[in-house]
């Protein structure tokens, strides 16, 4: 073997991770081109929202709920060795509203939808359903990839607002059975602190996590191999590159949004 | 009519079509034989656009693939698809009348149930399947539906990959006595592909040999069996012996 072989692979691996980003980059300007120009399908944006939000609530919820409590539970241990107990109001709630409310909804909602986006167009992808829509003078991007994208993008707002209000709401239920705060003392101090730029921020987050998870689903489900195994790879790359994608985007907004 | 003339396409290192030449007159029913991966399908879906050739022209009345208006375009094809290509998530009248229920063609709701009704029926489903779903038919039916989607809005060129693969003979027989019907009916053009020779006899009225990515043989129906090709002889009497490789 050629002492520079490995210098190659690497080459190589660098020139494919390139060529996926600048793939994905044309998809996005492609799938935001058809947000806007018509003919818009409203029912199938109609059927997206209700999967990719209502849908999700649940999961969301929960999610937040136990966070909220755990987090309640953190900073009271946390904040005692310095006796800071009585901060628990104030950072469960910048907490959950500025990070952990979209990073985790975000989260919940690429395991649900982008697994499931993927699956769906990867599927009708194999079985020349995506053909089919051709043939039959409809361009799959506008009536697969547009609604998705665009229901995606302003239901996860949504959902994280109700993420934030549920994950505060089980930091207060812990701090009430758990750690003997007074109940009107702890939203009065949850809603005191709590500034409006802190539950924007947090909710344009949620749109960029829902725009990310769309069209990671509908990328990889439309770039699907053939078979059930291109179909599995498929879904899997979803998840994961809308994972890491939303990390990196929350490091991003975080930097624009709150550097000093 | 439809011309070829030069096809290629390569998948990387795959050469899939080596200069394809074919034509198919007006009104005409061509039925495309080859063996399994010899670029039968690939070269459908390069009439229809859904494959950009390397090289080569394909011309539709006189006019090229990729010129114009795309949608108009595809708005004059019908096509079966192999596996029928149903949408799971529409109910099957939605899947035979989704051209007219949007785009250029959009009808009245109620209009374009009554239009997938009818194409239902003409394919010999009942009404009663208009609500179900495609995952609740049989093969069969699956395939009708998609023969019943093709025709839909009655388009002036029909392509059918496949149309029999999967079914048993009696339902195969089905399906080609329907396309025969259809295309005669309609006066359409058509392009079938197939393996099976029943289906060859049944539907067309010309026949090409595509091999090795090229027309190996081209000619009326009546000649196939004494077209003194090497390749058709032995594709169509299904020889292991020969000029195609058992082996591929």
């Amino acid at each position: 073997m050629s002492p520079l072989a490995p210098l190659g692979a690497l080459g190589r691996a660098v020139l494919r991770l390139l060529g996926e980003v600048g793939a994905v980059a044309l998809y996005a300007l492609s799938a935001v081109s058809h947000v806007v120009r018509p003919p818009f399908y409203a029912r199938e944006f109609g059927v997206a929202l209700i999967q990719i939000g209502w849908l999700s609530l649940p999961v969301v919820g929960l999610t937040a709920l136990f966070t909220g409590g755990a987090l309640a539970l953190q900073i009271y241990a946390g904040g005692a060795r310095f006796n800071a107990e009585a901060v628990v109001p104030q950072i469960v709630a910048i907490g959950i509203v500025r990070e952990l409310g979209p990073v985790l909804g975000g989260l919940m909602v690429a395991a649900r939808v982008a697994s499931s986006i993927a699956a769906e167009i990867g599927t009708m992808k194999v079985t020349e359903q995506i053909d089919a829509l051709v043939t039959l003078s409809t361009d799959p991007m506008k009536y697969l990839t547009a609604p998705r994208v665009l229901a995606a993008t302003l239901a996860v707002p949504v959902l994280v607002a109700v993420g934030d209000s549920v994950g505060i709401m089980g930091g207060y239920l812990v701090g009430l059975a758990r750690l003997g705060f007074n109940g009107a003392a702890y939203l009065e101090n949850t809603v005191n602190f709590l500034e409006t730029w802190d539950i924007l921020s947090g909710l344009v987050k949620g749109a960029a996590f829902g725009f990310i998870v769309a069209l990671m689903g509908c990328y990889h489900g439309m770039n699907s191999r053939r078979g059930a195994q291109g179909v599995g790879r498929a879904t899997k790359q979803a998840v994961v590159s809308s994972s890491v994608l939303i990390f990196a985007a929350n490091y991003i907004l975080t930097e624009l949004f709150f550097a000093a | 009519m439809i011309e070829l003339r030069g096809v290629h396409k390569a998948f990387g290192t795959n050469r899939v079509l080596r200069g394809v030449d074919l034509f198919v007159a007006r009104g005409t029913s061509m039925v495309v034989i080859g063996g399994s991966g010899t670029g039968k399908s690939v070269m459908l879906k390069c009439i229809l656009g859904l494959v950009e050739p390397d090289a080569g022209e394909i011309t539709v009345d006189g006019t090229e693939v990729h010129e114009g208006d795309h949608d108009a375009f595809l708005a004059r094809f019908g096509m079966l698809f192999q596996g029928g290509a149903l949408f799971d998530s529409l109910p099957v009248w939605q899947n035979v009348a989704f051209r007219l229920l949007r785009g250029a063609l959009k009808r009245p709701k109620a209009e374009a149930r009554e239009i997938a009704v009818e194409k239902l029926r003409r394919v010999g489903l009942s009404p009663d399947v208009a609500d179900s779903y495609p995952a609740e038919l049989s093969g069969g039916m699956q395939k009708r539906v998609g023969l019943a989607r093709a025709i839909a809005a009655e388009p002036e060129i029909i392509f059918f990959d496949e149309p029999t693969t999967g079914l048993d003979p009696i339902m195969a027989g089905v399906i080609n006595d329907l396309i025969r019907e259809i295309v005669t009916e309609m006066g359409a053009t058509a392009i079938a592909i197939t393996h099976d020779m029943t289906s060859v006899r049944a539907i067309a009225d010309n026949v090409a040999m595509l091999h090795d990515g090229v027309i190996k043989w081209t000619g009326p129906v009546a000649d196939l069996d004494a077209s003194g090709d090497p390749y058709v002889d032995q594709f169509i009497h299904g020889r292991a012996e020969g000029p195609i490789a058992a082996v591929r």
